[in-house]
């Protein structure tokens, strides 16, 4: 009974860090980027200069690892829980940018596109509720 | 708002068919059962010898700088939501060129995305 409880706290915690490292990864790189400004590229020193300016952002490197972690934790998670319990859990990831860019961001959110939000969350659950192999293997 | 939907379209169409194409790579090479790092190893050797694996790499480093840039002009909660359609592509691409079966709750979810980035998209403040 122990153990079923421990690998149902384990379970919890690593579909929480996937959920609140996704996003805020996402938003990271949101701000990192909005620092730089616009981005305009017409000539090759152009490029060059903002590809500099990204790799040389703190934010952006912050996003970045934010990233890899709740990449390391999908990966981890899926090598004890079933790809079927874990994907329809990150559909949330979505509600959770969308809250994030909200009160972090300031970013002003529509009542349309919260509903927006809400409808992807949704279709994200159903899509990833269907399993996940259909074929036979090669 | 032009240059952000043609930005948008490749983090979506990029990243799925690199997906596709890493997906189409890792099953030339097989399940990957054994854990131990020699093992890796040896998995990550041969798939560096496949160009799929080559060609989807590329396309997904074309995907996250598109995503980087379209986040320079746009807000986090557009562009986050709207790469919800990559499940759409995704899907439509593994029915198509990896010969994918596709049940209806799964084409109804997708349904579902669709309409929920159309929401997000003309709901601008």
């Amino acid at each position: 009974m122990k153990a079923f409880t421990d690998l149902h706290l384990k379970t919890y915690l690593s579909i929480l860090i996937m959920v609140l490292f996704g996003p805020m990864g996402n938003v990271l790189l949101g701000k990192g980027m909005k620092r730089i400004g616009a981005v305009a590229i017409r000539t090759p020193a152009e490029l060059i200069h903002t590809l500099m300016l990204v790799f040389s952002s703190s934010v952006i490197w912050l996003g970045i690892a934010s990233l890899i972690t709740f990449f390391i934790t999908y990966m981890l998670v899926l090598s004890w829980a079933d790809y079927s319990y874990v994907q329809p859990a990150s559909s949330i990831a979505y509600g959770v940018v969308a809250l994030l860019g909200h009160f972090w961001l300031k970013e002003v959110i529509t009542p349309t596109r919260w509903l927006g939000v809400l409808v992807i969350c949704l279709g994200v659950f159903i899509v990833s509720g269907t399993p996940p192999r259909t074929t036979e293997p090669v | 708002m032009g240059r952000e939907i043609i930005l948008l379209f490749l983090v979506v169409c990029a990243g799925t068919a690199g997906e596709l194409c890493v997906s189409r790579a890792m099953k030339t090479v097989g399940e990957v059962r054994n854990f131990h790092p020699a093992a890796l190893l040896s998995v990550m050797l041969r798939c560096i010898r496949l160009k799929w694996m080559w060609l989807g790499l590329a396309l997904m480093a074309t995907a996250f700088f598109s995503l980087l840039w379209v986040l320079s002009l746009a807000n986090v909660s557009l562009v986050v939501p709207v790469t919800a359609l990559s499940y759409a592509a995704g899907t439509v691409g593994g029915k198509i060129f990896l010969r994918e079966r596709v049940s209806p709750e799964r084409w109804a979810g997708i349904l579902l995305v669709s309409l929920g980035v159309i929401l997000v998209l003309v709901g601008r403040s």
